[in-house]
């Protein structure tokens, strides 16, 4: 197998706070493979966002700080350079979109002058012919009558056609590796479906790779390859998407599927939904054993109550961090297709 | 006390805004129709879902219900009583029988008020029972909805989002109402707490008997909720009815494309769905 395109390591981002100090991310490893999308999928607090923004190096510091691991890209470990040379990165190289396009586009600013600035930071080109790859990207992105646009203010956007330009944006530099943080989450679902059209059909067309950052197991079910599911600042699971929601193994992942209220189906008007009681630790000191044991219905006096079990592959492809897993649970002990 | 009629009525419902211009002498130049010829009932102990995407009106028509935005036109009868005719005393009085939770717990909460203070904020401005009733009812209520009544001198900030929406549940309850209208109650809330919330209501809703008018965006939230459903779109309804009829065999097309849009929990029928938008694209493209 080719190297991956990014491999994170063993990653540990904490905060300093008054409060003591909290793990945001503790011992997060993955790969991102060229031209794939991975999802990261975990509730708020799970580290989901800690973790990409420790990857191009927007973590706030001091209060934030990566205290452990590695993040391979491009033979760099990004982690030791400076931050002059993260800015050459961000950009040029990994871009990021986040959630909600309109306070990450500057209002005072056209459309135009905030394209054609990005194009000019990263290559030397004039004027005219920044303004020229505008047109182009932002044609690429489906934006109606794209050279008008050029002239027009973000606030003169709806929120899908905003965040289309974040995405010509991040596109202008060509990047290997996108990272989208709740991409669609401010938009309405019929523009969802769009904007994420959009990214499977540029991912595509340019072999660029992406982590999609998301709450919605929609989401991910619809726009990535492979998923990983976070919790308390850990991985919990990682998978190819099919075989996750086939086959879902660490409690967690299936409480947090019962838990989706159904689109269809008889007597769900009736039906009580199944909640997953308690919620989850405080990070600031987290408990030594299984995160997830407080809450999970399989956790009794065993194992995970005393020690923190480790991210294991139980079947080609599939990890998972629990003493409890789907496939090894008393009474369902059938073989499960690989 | 009407019998088996519903317990709301809605009908030609209709909220202009005026869209104005000017910086010293503003005048109007032109209307938005935030609510458009609407119209529907809700009997006792049920709940209809108003669902649609963003400024399809559905929150405006949940406000003009409750006549705190008052409605350009049409009529809102409650109980028999027709509100939009009313004012002062008189709709106070009926205004403590229907009762609004707000979607974000953390905006709608006093941060100044303790979580006792907040529930018990109704009563005291309706002046039910003595200052000891009232707080025993405080208790009661917060105990009835899952939140532990020993914590009622802490502040709002101090609870989880799931935490302090159960606040805001307690305190909507505090005078007894028949009818909530609840405005996108779990929007701001993981998935996790988000079950547990709706649990709640269903089991409130079970227990007193409640009204609900449920707003939402999100399609599965309102179908789990609801036994009708309206879809509103661009100050409109355009489908109502039974929640199995409307998501099962939706006849208006926006009502189609709304359900095609939401992504469900199944990689196989997503790729399904989005290779036949793309071949849908591709023959656009062509003619």
């Amino acid at each position: 197998m080719a190297e991956p395109l990014l491999s994170v390591r063993d990653l540990g981002t904490h905060f300093f706070t008054r409060d003591g100090v909290v793990r945001a991310v503790d011992g997060v490893s993955f790969d991102v493979e060229k031209g794939r999308v991975l999802g990261i999928v975990g509730e708020s607090g799970s580290g989901k966002t800690v973790t990409a923004l420790s990857i191009i190096g927007l973590i706030q510091k001091p209060a934030a700080r990566i205290v452990s691991g590695e993040i391979m890209f491009g033979g760099r470990d990004l982690t030791t350079l400076s931050e002059r040379e993260l800015e050459d990165v961000r950009g040029s190289q990994i871009a990021m979109i986040f959630q909600d396009p309109m306070t990450s586009l500057n209002p005072t600013l056209t459309i135009g002058s905030q394209i054609t600035e990005t194009i000019r930071r990263h290559f030397d080109v004039s004027k005219e012919a920044a303004r020229k790859r505008a047109v182009e990207l932002l044609d690429e992105v489906h934006i109606p009558n794209a050279a008008a646009r050029l002239d027009d203010y973000p606030h003169r956007l709806s929120g899908g056609m905003r965040q289309r330009v974040m995405i010509a944006i991040a596109l202008s530099c060509e990047p290997d590796l996108m990272i989208a943080d709740e991409p669609t989450t401010a938009l309405d679902v019929t523009v969802q479906a769009q904007v994420l059209d959009l990214l499977d059909e540029l991912g595509e067309s340019h072999e660029t790779a992406m982590i999609l950052i998301t709450h919605d197991m929609g989401v991910v079910a619809e726009a990535s390859d492979d998923v990983i599911v976070m919790y308390a600042g850990q991985v919990v699971e990682q998978a190819s998407t099919l075989d996750l929601f086939d086959h879902p193994e660490h409690p967690y992942t299936e409480a947090l599927l019962g838990a989706l209220p159904q689109l269809e189906g008889n007597g769900v008007r009736q039906r009580r939904l199944t909640a997953i009681p308690g919620r989850p630790p405080d990070l600031v000191d987290p408990p030594e054993n299984c995160r997830f044991a407080p809450r999970c219905k399989y956790a009794g006096d065993d194992a995970c109550t005393r020690h923190m079990p480790e991210l294991r592959e139980i079947r080609p492809g599939h990890f998972v961090r629990s003493e409890h897993p789907a496939s090894e649970r008393s009474g369902r002990k059938e073989a499960v297709p690989a | 006390m009407n019998g088996g009629g519903p317990l709301l009525q809605v009908r030609n419902l209709v909220k202009l805004f005026a869209v104005k211009r000017g910086l010293i002498i503003e005048r109007t130049v032109d209307h938005v129709k935030a609510v458009d010829d609407v119209s529907f009932d809700i009997h006792r102990g049920k709940t209809l879902g108003l669902v649609g995407e963003s400024g399809s009106g559905k929150s405006t028509t949940g406000y003009c219900v409750l006549q705190v935005l008052r409605p350009t036109s049409g009529s809102v009868v409650f109980d028999d009583r027709e509100l939009t005719e009313l004012s002062g005393q008189e709709l106070r009085r009926m205004r403590r029988r229907m009762q609004l939770v707000f979607q974000d717990p953390h905006s709608s909460l006093d941060p100044r008020m303790t979580v006792g203070d907040i529930v018990e904020e109704p009563l005291a401005i309706h002046r039910v029972g003595s200052r000891g009733e009232r707080r025993a009812r405080v208790r009661e209520l917060l105990e009835t909805v899952g939140f532990d009544p020993s914590f009622t001198n802490r502040y709002p900030h101090e609870f989880s989002g799931g935490q302090r929406q159960r606040i805001g549940i307690a305190r909507a309850l505090a005078l007894s109402p028949d009818l909530l209208v609840l405005d996108e109650p779990v929007s701001a809330l993981d998935v996790s707490i988000q079950a547990q919330i709706l649990n709640l209501l269903k089991d409130l809703q079970g227990e007193f008997g409640l009204t609900y008018l449920f707003i939402a965006h999100d399609l599965a939230v309102v179908r789990t909720m609801s036994d009708r459903i309206a879809v509103m779109n661009e100050g409109k309804i355009v489908e109502i009815g039974l929640a199995e009829d409307v998501y099962g065999s939706p006849k208006d097309t926006y009502t189609q494309e709304l359900l095609h849009a939401v992504p469900v929990p199944d990689p196989r029928v997503m790729r399904e769905r989005k290779a036949e938008r793309r071949r849908l694209r591709a023959a656009a493209l062509e003619t």
